[in-house]
């Protein structure tokens, strides 16, 4: 672990990937210590509607005068934690057809994997639209479901292709010779040895779940709009852009941010886990 | 195949939701339980799943995608009037998209590690990491609120737009056209970009290059006669993949811009609990992949004459 932090930190964009990715967290994780307001309370619905970023709110207020840093911040617990279920979601799906596929081969690797390319070709936002439309205003766990369902498909590719040079390897014929059972191979040959793509799939996973969830909440049908999420914010501030362009502006800002320090970092991780790209 | 398989997974999808067809449109309009029985043997929702898939399908076949309740119109006709509007958004992203993408990666290659180039790479990293529609809104903020040269939204100034000549039309139509095709074709140019300059440093390592050197060629026919081109042939590729990412983006571009496309219908209809159009919508969605894809092998096999002789 402290070899690979190492690593990481000698190359200069996977080191701004790491503190990008590390303070974000942070700031979510804090967020309740941190923001210096409630994120839903109505300051002072008079003459706090659209305020301009000043000392006493360094981003500015929202229509009902709330404090739009504290939104933001809020929004990064929202968005990361999302982020991060779905993917665990979608790499635990991924894994496991892509494994099926791998080592079961013949007709069972060709269905899955017509299956996969069928759903690629798919603009995914429109498969998200039809499912989050039939069940009418999904909440945060079904989202979340949702979100890891229809994002395992490029994780599964990985995952085959790899499993289809391991089992070249000749560990794993020294393994079957010894007389591994096909459960054990699976779970304790060839698994850890998928550690490597599978972390680096479910890092750049992240940010590309993020800036889903982001659409779709910008599209009004993501995260229920009570609750802070960066997507929506932008959403609202689309409606006062001409009074109050802030309220676009700093959740953009943070989503670009976050998704940077993800794509950053999992390039890092693919350069410093397998060495062969080296 | 694609088609095949989008249109089963939707009617699996429609089989699973709560409620059926009728009970969701009835919540707005308030039926008889009566009526609802009735229109429930009309429709055939009483028979076998077998059955309704079979005819579900049938009439996707024909183009049949079932009744908007909320346009009071059938849905394939509340889509063929947005599809032309999606499809001019679309191709105008395509142009950019390819236009300023192999440019920019061009120039990348050839000044590669200069200040310039790395500048150039950030830049695409940040739109690549950038939601299309907060991009569309900042450039909405900047161009269409803060400095006034674009309109806020629309296809056309439905006020004065039928007074003006052809002419005028046509610059009226353009002037819509340029901030929503920036946005929806600048992720992808970003994307070109990148792909552009590892093709061309790719090939411009390659002997033939150095033969056309070695001849005595001119800096800049080596460059746009024998690297250019070749380092072509992998942005091709791309073509196809944009497409989903296309159609994805014009939802929400669409939806920035209120452009009168099929993303903007599909948006309006979730809202308005349309379902017909919303399924209908992403059926059309995945045939339009399909044809873009058939598109990028002609492409492909147009510019590279290998892949022809291999035929």
């Amino acid at each position: 672990m402290t070899r690979l932090l190492r690593g990481l930190w000698l190359e200069r964009q996977a080191r701004w990937g790491l503190v990008l990715v590390a303070a974000l967290c942070g700031l979510a994780v804090l967020a309740p210590w941190i923001a210096p307001y409630d994120p839903a309370a109505q300051l002072d619905l008079a003459q706090g509607q659209y305020l301009a970023p000043s000392t006493l709110h360094p981003f500015g207020t929202d229509f009902y005068s709330r404090d739009l840093l504290s939104r933001v911040l809020y929004g990064a617990r929202i968005s990361l934690s999302i982020a991060f279920l779905s993917v665990l979601v979608s790499i635990t799906v991924g894994t496991a057809v892509g494994m099926t596929a791998g080592l079961a081969g013949g007709a069972v690797d060709r269905l899955l994997m017509r299956g996969v390319d069928a759903a690629l070709a798919v603009p995914r936002v429109f498969l998200l639209l039809v499912v989050v439309a039939l069940w009418e205003g999904v909440s945060v766990t079904g989202l979340i479901v949702v979100l890891g369902l229809t994002s395992w498909f490029g994780t599964s590719r990985i995952v085959r292709a790899e499993v289809l040079s391991l089992r070249q390897r000749t560990y794993i014929t020294a393994a079957r010779a010894l007389g591994v059972g096909p459960r054990r191979l699976a779970l304790r040959h060839l698994l850890p040895n998928l550690a490597a793509p599978v972390i680096v799939a479910a890092t750049l996973g992240i940010g590309q779940i993020i800036l889903i969830e982001a659409s779709l909440s910008y599209l009004g049908v993501g995260v229920p709009p009570p609750t802070p999420s960066w997507g929506s914010i932008i959403q609202e501030g689309q409606q006062a852009l001409a009074v109050a362009p802030w309220v676009a502006t700093f959740p953009g800002l943070a989503i670009v941010a976050t998704v940077i320090g993800f794509s950053l970092l999992g390039d890092g991780l693919r350069d410093t886990l397998d060495p062969t790209t080296r | 195949m694609i088609v095949f398989l989008v249109a089963t997974l939707t009617f699996v999808l429609l089989q699973v939701a709560p409620g059926d067809p009728l009970t969701r449109a009835s919540e707005i309009t308030l039926v008889p339980q009566q009526v609802l029985e009735q229109q429930r043997r009309n429709f055939g929702l009483d028979r076998p799943v077998h059955v309704q898939y079979a005819r579900y399908l049938a009439n996707v076949a024909r183009g049949d995608f079932g009744y908007s309740f909320r346009e009071h119109r059938p849905a394939a006709a509340a889509i063929a009037e947005r599809i032309p509007n999606t499809l001019l958004l679309a191709a105008a992203a395509l142009v950019i998209t390819f236009a300023l993408g192999i440019l920019i990666g061009a120039l990348q290659a050839t000044r590669r590690g200069s200040a310039a180039d790395e500048l150039l790479s950030l830049t695409s990293l940040t739109l690549y990491s950038m939601p299309v529609f907060w991009l569309g809104v900042m450039l909405l903020l900047l161009f269409g609120v803060t400095l006034g040269w674009f309109p806020a939204g629309g296809v056309v100034d439905d006020a004065i737009y039928p007074y003006l000549s052809p002419l005028g039309r046509l610059g009226n139509r353009l002037h819509h056209l340029i901030l929503p095709a920036v946005t929806l074709g600048a992720v992808g140019a970003a994307a070109t970009a990148r792909y552009q300059r590892a093709a061309m440093l790719d090939v411009v390592g390659q002997d033939f290059v150095r033969t056309a050197r070695a001849k005595g060629l001119r800096e800049r026919a080596v460059f746009f006669r024998h690297a250019l081109r070749n380092a072509l042939l992998p942005v091709i590729t791309l073509f196809g993949l944009f497409f989903p990412l296309l159609l994805s983006g014009s939802v929400l571009v669409e939806t920035v811009f209120a452009w009168p496309g099929i993303g903007k219908l599909a948006v309006d209809a979730i809202h308005g609990r349309d379902y017909a159009v919303v399924t209908a919508v992403a059926i059309i969605a995945a045939i339009m992949v399909v044809v873009g894809n058939l598109l990028a092998d002609l492409l492909y096999r147009l510019a590279d004459p290998r892949t022809r002789e291999a035929q």
